[in-house]
């Protein structure tokens, strides 16, 4: 394996602009672990609270914290699940090395294969069998210094009939305006389980971001996944794929995403359904105020009676955003029911005046239609993020487009 | 309250009012007439604002202010509220939120819908999925957390079942009499309106002070209300457009 990753490590990806990784040193391996979420420094607790991740950890069942390539904060309150570096767990689960690098190939292109190589810290997360955990367990990938390539490598597994929540906050402290990050998850949600899975990125102007994203969902399993980023960031290219193995499993996608002035965003989520009677749902929401933002959505049947739908619009604001969607399905078989509608186009204008004859100014309302344009995407969020996401909206000034 | 002089109206390149005036005393209810296309939307949507309409001539004057060029939001502060008859969908905005804003924060969304029986209505999407008396309702509501003083209700019993007429028919004499029954009291303390209607249905609700028939784009004919509505029952609109009483004047 080490050697058809080192193979790759020039090997550029399908999608996205390429990104010279000579650039960048890798991330620091040294930096001290603290013993609570309270000892991390100001600055770097700051940028956690820009990405939904709770300093305090109130709310959450447990925290982990990635800084550049170090874990540095660690809590775990009880002991329904494992969490842990998945550095140490690789080292106390022999069986774990089952579930390494399966749902994402080493030698896929230059970033895994940079990952791979670099003995990458990352979470580990085991939610234990039939257990129910009852509030998030959040983890942090920060980056904080300038430069720095962040490699990580995660690992989910929830455990037969267990649940279990999870958001990650991937954020570069202040003044970190040029690096990149390159983020490996492999999830497998068992019989019966279920994983919801947030992410919210708040990056900066010139930082490159390639998440790589596996998912195996088995017999009667639901895997939901929402992504959120709404701030600058130079480039991001990801393309997570649930593989729907197991009978009756289903895979939920919610994307809202904002491209800034000077973005490159290509989001992209992808079910395979392989499972008898599976389904899948991909919705996106994006909407650009000047930068480029490509929605791809895949979904591909191979099993009878499954279903499959994808919705993708996109907003354009001002003139100088592009806004693509590449919606396609694909099926192997007949016994299948799989739809997708797209749209894109401005702010229809007979919305902006119908609230502005309640007495709202022009900049007023297209915020609110804007935001509840967004906040379609993330209606399956739990309530106590939502109220962090619709702040972050509201911040964004987007009426301003 | 409202003065309109000698409006006339483009959308597009098509003129839809042309050489309009009217008046809506304060404290008074003016009902508009007339057969489809006639151009009474486009008179309510001109004095709203909405950009569609392109005031060539004439003016629009409310409580004194010429309004004729101002923003529609500067004119929902001034007081002027609108039920449109086909209002946009809004994806992703709750009702619940559409009435905090209206409101200023001023009004409980809770507490006004349950005034109205609406409350559940709240978490649902503006408009989205509405029957056409859902629609009405949820106009009135809006415009209750509004609380304008000159109140332009576009045809506010068409899509409403028999039903619903009572509920819609009560909640509009409600908002525009504040629960004043005195005439006199209602010229000084209610509000003003200008209602179109088609079936004249609403009148049996509100008290209606004059009448217009407009009929393509012209001021056909003005009067008291009721008297215009048995005559265009039974003669129907081609007896005002032959007659064109107001142009004679």
């Amino acid at each position: 394996m080490r050697k058809r990753a080192e193979a790759a490590l020039e090997k550029k990806a399908a999608l996205g602009e390429d990104i010279d990784l000579s650039k960048f040193r890798e991330g620091a391996r040294d930096i001290p672990e603290v013993s609570s979420l309270e000892e991390l420094p100001e600055r770097t607790r700051e940028a956690m609270l820009r990405a939904s991740v709770v300093p305090s950890g109130e709310g959450r069942e447990g925290s982990l914290v990635i800084l550049d390539n170090s874990m540095v904060a660690r809590s775990v309150a009880s002991d329904a699940y494992e969490l842990m570096d998945v550095r140490a767990a690789m080292q106390k689960h022999d069986w774990l090395k089952d579930y390494a690098w399966k749902l994402v190939q080493p030698d896929a292109d230059k970033y895994t294969a940079s990952t791979y190589l670099a003995d990458a810290p990352g979470y580990f997360i085991r939610a234990l069998p039939g257990q129910h955990v009852k509030m998030p367990i959040q983890t942090c990938l920060l980056v904080g210094s300038q430069n720095t390539a962040q490699t990580v490598h995660n690992i989910i597994i929830v455990e037969e009939g267990a649940s279990l929540e999870v958001v990650t906050g991937c954020v570069s402290e202040g003044g970190v305006e040029e690096a990149i990050h390159m983020g490996i998850s492999e999830f497998y949600v068992k019989k019966g389980g279920k994983l919801t899975f947030t992410m919210i990125h708040n990056w900066a102007e010139q930082i490159g971001v390639r998440p790589r994203t596996g998912v195996l969902v088995e017999d009667n399993a639901s895997y939901i996944n929402n992504y959120v980023i709404l701030k600058k960031v130079r480039t991001v290219q990801t393309y997570p794929t649930a593989h729907l193995v197991g009978r009756n499993s289903v895979a939920q996608f919610n994307t809202v995403a904002v491209a800034q002035p000077g973005a490159d965003l290509d989001l992209g989520s992808r079910a395979v359904l392989s499972g008898v009677g599976s389904r899948a749902e991909i919705i996106s929401r994006s909407l650009t105020t000047g930068g480029r933002v490509v929605n791809r959505g895949s979904l591909v049947g191979k099993a009878a009676d499954i279903k499959a739908h994808l919705e993708c619009r996109g907003l354009i604001l001002g003139d100088k955003g592009v806004n693509i969607a590449i919606p396609e399905l694909e099926a192997h078989i007949p016994d299948v029911e799989m739809t997708h509608e797209a749209s894109l186009g401005k702010i229809a204008k007979d919305q902006v005046e119908y609230i502005m004859s309640r007495g709202l100014t022009e900049d007023e309302a297209v915020g609110m239609i804007v935001r509840g344009f967004l906040e379609v995407g993330i209606r399956n969020i739990p309530e106590e993020l939502k109220a962090e996401i619709d702040k972050t909206i509201a911040q964004a000034e987007l009426a301003k487009g | 309250m409202l003065e309109i002089k000698n409006l006339t109206v483009e959308v597009g390149n098509r003129r839809v009012l042309k050489d309009i005036s009217l008046t809506v005393p304060s404290g008074s209810t003016s009902v508009l007439f007339g057969p489809n296309g006639s151009g009474k939307s486009s008179l309510l949507n001109t004095i709203m604002g909405l950009s569609n309409y392109r005031v060539l001539e004439g003016q629009i004057i409310f409580d004194g202010e010429d309004i004729t060029h101002m923003p529609v939001h500067e004119r929902a502060k001034l007081g002027i509220g609108l039920m449109s008859q086909r209002p946009p969908n809004l994806v992703g905005v709750q009702l619940r939120d559409m009435l905090r804003v209206t409101s200023r924060g001023k009004r409980d969304p809770g507490k006004l819908a349950e005034t109205l029986n609406m409350k559940r209505f709240l978490d649902r999407d503006v408009n989205v999925g509405f029957s056409g008396g859902e629609i009405k309702r949820s106009e009135l509501l809006q415009l209750a957390a509004q609380n304008p003083c000159f109140y332009m209700l576009d045809e506010p019993e068409s899509g409403v079942d028999l039903e619903s007429i009572e509920r819609v028919g009560t909640m509009i004499r409600d908002l525009l009499t504040g629960g004043v029954t005195c005439a006199g009291r209602r010229a000084t303390e209610g509000k003003s309106a200008l209602v179109i209607t088609h079936t004249g249905q609403i009148l049996d609700y509100i008290e209606a002070d004059r009448g217009y028939v407009l009929c393509d784009g012209m001021m056909a004919c003005s009067g008291n209300p009721r008297e215009l509505l048995r005559e265009i029952r039974n003669n129907g609109y081609e007896e005002c457009v032959d007659c064109r009483l107001v142009k004679q004047k």
